[in-house]
């Protein structure tokens, strides 16, 4: 039968002694922990052993004989080691010997085949298998407890073998503390013999950890009672605190180091693993941002990049600037809305603004933070880069601002299905002119999108669809009675808020608005081939500044189509206008005309006065009726005065009927 | 763990094979005891010839670089890479010994040594082992065999956890992995009837 002998790698060079161990039976295996060297009373050994025994409940015992021969062969010894075997009996005994600068090694298991004391002993063959002590008691491999439960008996009995094994090792602890400085009755040669292993330092800080430990708990549970205090819990702090990315980690921090510092001991390996692991991944991230903080306090850094945060923004910010204005004209020859681009691109330079001035108003003290704010890097590396987040966060929250608006925007008014061929894609907002004439007024059916912009005024909305290809808007069926077609904030605002403008209809008050179309949603207004002439006179006509002076001409209606002399309106299924719904008093739909040739160039007011309002045939009687000084024609200059406007001509093209010249404005603040 | 066996001298015979490449290798099998049997196989050495290939090439290619940067780094860079990579294949990628150590009553020890001295060794408890066996495996171009490992799931009784595979750097042929599962065999049946016995 096969004896294994699992020998410790240590002892191979220990001088010779007896083999103290453990001998497992149902393995046939013999684990030996450690050598007693010579001189040693044989009392004491035994003393030693049922010591060991006691504490460790490991049934060590003397299982033989190392003989590792350093010198000339000594024959004495041999016998002397023979005799050991009369004193400490143990069934088989083990005879280990490794000659001078060999290699080999001579290992025999002697047993007795009987209980006689001279009965004939038999050797057994014996393998020698190495073990490294250090490493099996360190990693505590296998213990019993934790094997599975095999159904094989020979996997069971093979298994338990080297499980035996190590669990032996592991729980003879007591064994090794012992080491050769100790002035002990009995020398022993282990893996700790050379010294227990611990340098002074650590020994000193095993004893120091202990109230160390209790003084870090306490104040981190100081730490973690303040943090929870009420005072911090009210809604806008509470805010603040779960986004700040620095109170998080401050937060992780204090959950580390309160694991760290537990004055519980850990209960299992995998807890005193995850508390090192904790502990070193701590000192790392400690040792890091000392390093930065370091870097940072060395040639005064910290004033550098305090002085270097200026100029950076306000090069951002003049950039941002430019891309605006770029964007406001006609970026890549591309025609938008202009209207729309003016309020966007106001808003953003607005908020540029505040943003700027914020910088500048931090820029005084971003030095001093930042030299506190560095402290922090005493706490981990972490910190100080969450700390970094929070303030590219802070600096950049102007971004943040937009994605509010916009955000609120969608989610307020969500963009309507799309509609067949005439409907474009969905936005947030305006879709203008690059797309071929496409106009889109507010994403909401029922125009509420654009009281968002003014939430002041009272009357509602009509939204409008995009029609392509033709500057018309279409408007949703119609909810309300006013027709707008997106064009300069304060051009609409005019229109929208002027005390003179009749809110019952509010038509064809601008080039190019119709009334609110059919309920099957048809395009109203005009034909395509009368629209120009229509739109220009309506405006003329129907400008608010004009509407004053026409009513106090005498005219108490605005001009609309429909009138003599106009073609007249679409069949009802098609360009029809909508069952528009006026309120209040009934007034007929306007009419549009030409202005006569010979009231171009004069101020509207003055053209009114001439009768620049009046039917062709009435103005050519009213002209023969004039007196001398007829008319002048005033160039075409830019003669505005106060919000007054003048008649340009304008040549639109012959026709069969009596050439007329169409006349627009020059708009002080222009289309 | 395991070391050299006790007492008696062990027999010892040497056989030359060839791997799935058509280089040479050398079986050395060492007879124990009838529980104990260990298997070197060394491959080949790193060939001067290879190496200076290798070598040429990457100063060529260097000196190709020089030549077009201008820049006389690149050539002690190309030193530092060569002799750097030397090492580094030596130490990390060379096998010159793989050694099998079946012992029935305590497992299977598998020993890598490297061209510099390293080794690495892996040993797995006999009652985790199932079965030696020899498997086919495709292996880019070609069909392989190889010698592996069944090791038993602790769950399923019949289950198969892992398959080990043994002599992957030197990837001999069938012969000489017949050589190999033979003996296996007969120590692993010599164990299987020691345990059975009383």
């Amino acid at each position: 039968m096969v004896l294994k002998a699992f020998f410790p790698t240590c002892c191979a060079s220990a001088d010779s002694g007896l083999l103290v161990g453990r001998w497992v039976p149902e393995q046939s295996s013999a684990v030996v922990l450690a050598v007693v060297h010579f001189p040693f009373i044989p009392v004491q050994v035994k003393e030693l052993l049922a010591q060991v025994q006691q504490a460790s409940q490991v049934g060590v015992a003397v299982l033989g004989t190392w003989c590792h021969r350093r010198q000339e062969p000594e024959e004495s010894l041999g016998h002397f080691l023979e005799g050991l075997g009369t004193l400490f009996s143990h069934e088989p005994w083990l005879q280990l010997c490794r000659e001078r600068g060999s290699k080999s090694w001579n290992c025999k298991a002697t047993r007795r085949q009987g209980p006689a004391p001279l009965a004939p002993a038999c050797e057994d063959q014996v393998m020698l298998i190495f073990y490294d002590q250090r490493k099996v008691l360190l990693s505590r491999l296998h213990p019993p407890a934790a094997l599975p439960e095999r159904q094989a008996g020979d996997a069971t009995a093979s298994a338990g073998g080297l499980a035996a094994v190590f669990d032996t090792v592991a729980r003879s602890e007591v064994l090794f503390q012992s080491d050769r400085f100790d002035e002990g009755p009995v020398r022993l040669t282990h893996w700790q013999s050379e010294g227990v292993e611990a340098s002074i330092l650590v020994e000193l800080a095993k004893r120091a950890a202990g109230p160390v430990c209790l003084l870090l708990a306490c104040l981190l549970s100081l730490v973690s009672a303040a943090s929870a205090c009420r005072v911090f819990r009210p809604w806008p702090l509470s805010f603040i605190w779960s986004k700040l990315s620095t109170c998080e980690q401050l937060r992780h921090r204090l959950d580390q180091l309160t694991l760290v510092v537990s004055t519980h001991r850990a209960e299992g390996p995998a807890q005193l693993m995850r508390k090192a692991n904790t502990l070193v991944s701590v000192l790392l991230d400690m040792a890091l941002g000392l390093l930065l903080l370091s870097w940072l306090h060395r040639k005064d850094r910290f004033a550098h990049l305090a002085e270097a945060l200026v100029p950076v923004a306000d090069r951002v910010a003049e950039e941002l600037q430019h891309l605006l204005q770029w964007l406001m004209g006609a970026p890549a020859g591309l025609k938008m809305n202009r209207a729309l681009d003016q309020v966007l691109g106001r808003f953003f330079l607005y908020h540029i603004h505040l943003w700027i001035s914020y910088i500048h108003l931090m820029s005084p003290f971003i030095e001093h933070i930042l030299w506190h704010l560095g402290l922090s890097a005493c706490l981990g590396l972490t910190v100080a880069l969450s700390i970094l987040s929070d303030i590219i966060s802070l600096l950049t929250f102007h971004i943040y601002c937009f994605y509010v608006y916009g955000a609120r925007w969608v989610c307020r008014h969500p963009p309507p299905a799309p509609r067949g061929a005439g409907a474009c894609s969905p936005g947030p907002w305006a879709q203008t002119g690059s797309r071929a004439g496409r106009v889109w007024g507010g994403p909401h059916p029922d125009g509420s999108g654009l009281q968002a912009l003014l939430p002041e005024d009272p009357r509602p909305v009509l939204a409008v669809a995009p029609v392509p290809r033709e500057e018309v808007e279409r408007p949703a069926p119609a909810r309300g009675l006013l027709l707008l077609r997106p064009g300069p904030a304060v051009h609409r605002d005019l229109a929208l808020h002027h005390p003179d403008f009749p809110a019952s209809y509010h038509g064809p008050v601008l080039p190019g608005v119709h009334p609110a179309p059919a309920p099957s949603g048809h395009r109203a207004g005009p034909g395509p081939s009368a629209r120009g002439p229509h739109q220009l006179a309506a405006a003329v006509l129907a400008w608010p500044p004009a509407v004053p002076a026409l009513q106090a001409c005498g005219r108490r209606e605005v001009p609309g189509p429909g009138a003599r002399g106009w073609p007249a309106p679409a069949p009802p299924d098609a360009d029809k206008p909508s069952a528009l719904q006026p309120r209040g008093a009934h007034l007929p739909p306007p009419q549009l005309w030409l202005p006569p040739q010979a009231l171009l160039g004069f101020p509207v007011p003055q053209a009114v006065l001439r009768g620049a309002h009046l039917p062709l045939e009435a103005e050519r009687g009213q002209a023969g009726l004039r007196a001398w000084p007829p008319a002048r024609l005033a160039p075409p200059s830019a003669r505005c005065q106060g919000g007054t406007h003048l008649l340009l001509p304008l040549v639109v093209g012959a026709s069969a009927g009596p050439t007329r010249r169409i006349s627009t404005r020059l708009r002080s603040w222009g289309w | 763990m395991a070391g050299p066996g006790a007492g008696e001298p062990a027999m010892e015979d040497k056989r030359s094979f060839s791997d799935i490449c058509g280089g040479r290798l050398a079986l050395h099998r060492r007879y124990y005891s009838p529980s104990c049997l260990e298997f070197c196989l060394s491959c080949p050495r790193i060939s001067l010839r290879s190496l200076t290939a290798v070598t040429c090439t990457v100063w060529l290619a260097a000196y190709g670089l020089f030549t077009l940067c201008e820049n006389s780094m690149i050539l002690s860079a190309a030193i530092f890479i060569t002799l750097l990579g030397l090492l580094g294949y030596l130490h990390f990628v060379k096998i010159d010994h793989e050694t099998l150590l079946i012992i029935d009553s305590l497992g299977i020890q598998m020993t890598s040594s490297y061209a510099s001295g390293k080794e690495s060794t892996t040993f797995i408890e006999m009652g985790k082992v199932k079965d030696v066996i020899i498997n086919e495996a495709i292996y880019m171009q070609k069909v392989i065999y190889y010698l592996c490992i069944l090791l038993k799931d602790p769950v399923e009784p019949h289950g198969i956890s892992q398959v080990v595979p043994i002599f992957q750097s030197a990837k001999p042929r069938l012969d000489c992995l017949i050589e190999v599962y033979r003996s296996c065999q007969e120590i692993l049946a010599h164990q299987k009837a020691a345990s059975m016995s009383p």
